[in-house]
């Protein structure tokens, strides 16, 4: 159980003097807090893995440090760092009992046989694997095989934080809901620091407390999953998280006034100091703006398809060159191919060159 | 639903048929044919029953005798080079590198030996261990060991198996390899997370995944050395006396040198029959590896 802080940890796989750019993983510097339920959210080839395995010790840092508990434990080898990790696909030792895997990290640590059997028989209850311990790993189902992978992270009493690699990939569908809420029942059982790596934002947000969203080797932003939705500090996110994605257009942006293909839309706040030269962007989530009859004053649109998703319908929409997805209010009737947006005004957010500005009230 | 019947496909059976019955089963016939007679030359052959074949077990006839001190001495052989080369080309496909060039370089370099025709292997180590111009031979006794294959029983024996050790380690060390790369780097890197030893990933891991291609290779290298013939008959020809007379050479002795067409025909008989069992009991072991344990339904 520990704090972990990276500091300035950078990676990459072709060697310390390669371009920056190229980095697998550019310089990050944060902090882990003890106990923490997190989510790594990145689509492939983001880092996530990465920066997963630099936290384990499966690869060494290329630059930066990691620190448990303030103590630098970058040198150390994965055996000595006191860290759990769950891969994608489940490892399980084909020759061993179920019991004998779950004991397998203790015993390769020289753990007493009493307390080895006293925490197999924990975990096992922990996890429901009790009726199966004397039986040979091999052959059960892949979510059984996971559960003893997950079994061996968290039979080790000292592990400073567990660290899933998208552990539900190879699940069936309904049984990753039990598996994760499994997950987050041990997470408040046990006080252990998790830390969950994915692409699947549905995952990330209802596993963890706070979603650390990553793209192109970098963190783009973390926070809560509310903050994420309602204030994403980086188009990225804003496109990434959410089912449909932010519409993120092009504009002009004069205090508190936008325009969008020569339509004015009321900003909540004012943007007097843009970025000389940058390109700006209004970021608004679907959710936010409205379909409605078309009307003077409000922005036109040509309807081009309706999304039923059940609760709710979206409608994609063109504005000039701009595609916007738009809420089509509960009873509202589409009059033609034409209508008019209606946004609300406080989740209009302003990107420089991708990034969110914060406008003065 | 009534099935359709349509005999036409024996028609394309039928040439397959014909080469198997010519090639395999019509001389396999006539091997039984001879098995049963004795014959003096000149084509005459008299009955004999299965006389050969009682003489063949019973260790007191000189047929017997030869058969079955060249049976165990095949099998001490077979025994001696699967303890050298399978431990050996574990160990040298888990020292080979996993990646880069030098997996192509080691690649080449361990399918050498497996490209040479078995007889050149065999003249290779005859002139290689002659001790007045070969360079083993001629180094060996310079240090004051003396090393004869010719007139040494030991090291006939020694000779012939360093031979197969050489010519053969690296089809078990390929295999072996083969089974390594399969195995993901997940397997590895929960193992170091697990805090297991390079033993324990050995146990646990490597050996396991390997058990399969261990099977075959063992399985491979069985029957090959059982059925030598070629290599210690051009380095040895089988002796010093009768040393390093494994049983096919006895038979080729029996059959060409003696022209004793019916003992020779009851021996084959019986090597086949031995061959033909040990293939089944490996492939039913092989078979049934991974499936004594019954599949168990989800543990949710």
């Amino acid at each position: 159980m520990a704090r972990i802080d990276l500091a300035d940890l950078a990676h990459s796989y072709s060697g310390n003097a390669a371009d920056p750019e190229s980095f697998a993983l550019k310089p990050i510097s944060m902090t882990w807090r003890q106990g923490g339920a997190y989510a790594l959210l990145g689509p492939s080839g983001c880092g996530k893995t990465t920066l997963l395995n630099l936290i384990s010790g499966i690869v060494t840092p290329s630059r930066g440090k990691i620190l448990f508990d303030g103590v630098d434990i970058t040198p150390l080898s994965t055996q000595k760092r006191n860290i759990a990790q769950v891969f994608q696909f489940p490892v399980i030792y084909d020759t061993m009992t179920v019991g004998q895997n779950l004991a397998f990290p203790l015993k390769n640590r020289g753990v007493p046989k009493s307390e080895i059997d006293a925490r197999v028989a924990e975990i096992a209850r922990l996890l429901d694997l009790t009726p199966y311990l004397s039986r040979k790993a091999t052959r059960l189902t892949a979510d059984a095989k996971q559960k003893i992978s997950l079994g061996r992270g968290l039979v080790r009493s000292n592990v400073a934080a567990i660290l899933f690699d998208e552990p539900l990939t190879v699940i069936d569908p309904e049984l990753k809901w039990q598996l994760r809420s499994k997950l987050k029942a041990l997470h408040r059982a046990l006080d252990l620091t998790m830390i969950y790596v994915t692409h699947d934002q549905t995952e990330a947000l209802t596993f963890a407390d706070t979603v650390v969203v990553m793209h192109d080797g970098r963190v783009v932003q973390s926070g809560t999953p509310a903050e994420l939705f309602d204030k994403p500090a980086h188009t990225f996110v804003g496109y990434f998280i959410g089912s449909p994605g932010m519409n993120i257009v092009p504009a002009e942006v004069r205090g508190r006034e936008a325009r969008i293909s020569g339509h004015t839309i009321a900003l909540n706040r004012s943007y007097d100091r843009l970025p000389a030269g940058a390109k700006i962007e209004v970021g608004v989530r679907p959710e936010f703006v409205d379909v409605a009859p078309p009307a003077p004053g409000l922005l036109s649109a040509n309807i081009e398809r309706i999304d039923d998703l059940g609760r709710v319908r979206f409608a994609r929409v063109r504005v000039g060159d701009a595609k916007f997805a738009a809420r089509v209010p509960p009873g509202f009737s589409i009059p033609g191919e034409l209508a008019g947006l209606i946004f609300d005004p406080s989740h209009v957010h302003i990107y420089a060159d991708s990034r969110l500005i914060e406008g003065s009230a | 639903m009534d099935k359709i019947v349509n005999q036409k496909a024996w028609f394309l059976v039928l040439p397959v048929f014909l080469v198997v019955a010519f090639s395999a089963i019509l001389p396999l016939m006539t091997v039984v044919n001879y098995s049963m007679q004795d014959t003096f030359g000149n084509n005459q052959f008299f009955w004999n029953g299965v006389g050969w074949f009682k003489e063949l077990l019973d260790p007191t006839t000189d047929l017997g005798g030869r058969f079955l001190a060249s049976l165990w001495r095949n099998l001490f052989f077979s025994a001696v080079i699967l303890a050298i080369e399978v431990p050996l080309g574990i160990v040298v496909a888990l020292s080979m590198p996993r990646e880069g060039w030098t997996v192509a370089a080691c690649l080449v370099i361990l399918a050498l030996p497996l490209l040479i025709p078995w007889n050149v292997v065999g003249t290779i180590w005859q002139i290689f261990g002659r001790p007045d111009i070969g360079l083993l031979g001629y180094a060996l006794n310079s240090i004051g060991l003396h090393y004869n294959y010719v007139s040494n029983d030991l090291d006939a024996w020694a000779t012939v198996i360093v031979m197969d050790v050489w010519h053969w380690t690296s089809l078990v060390a390929l295999l072996c390899y083969a089974g390594l790369k399969s195995i993901p780097d997940a397997y590895y890197q929960a193992a170091q997370i697990d805090g297991a030893s390079r033993w324990a990933v050995f146990t646990a891991i490597q050996l396991p995944k390997m058990n399969r291609v261990l099977l075959i290779a063992v399985l491979l290298r069985f029957m090959d050395s059982f059925m030598i013939y070629t290599e210690p008959f051009v380095v040895t020809g089988g002796g010093p006396g009768n040393s390093t007379t494994f049983v096919s050479i006895e038979l080729v002795k029996i059959a060409l040198g003696q022209f004793d067409l019916g003992k020779a025909a009851a021996l084959s008989l019986v090597y086949n029959l031995i061959i033909i069992i040990v293939c089944w009991v490996f492939y039913t072991v092989m078979t049934n590896a991974g499936v004594e344990r019954r599949p168990s339904k989800g543990v949710a």
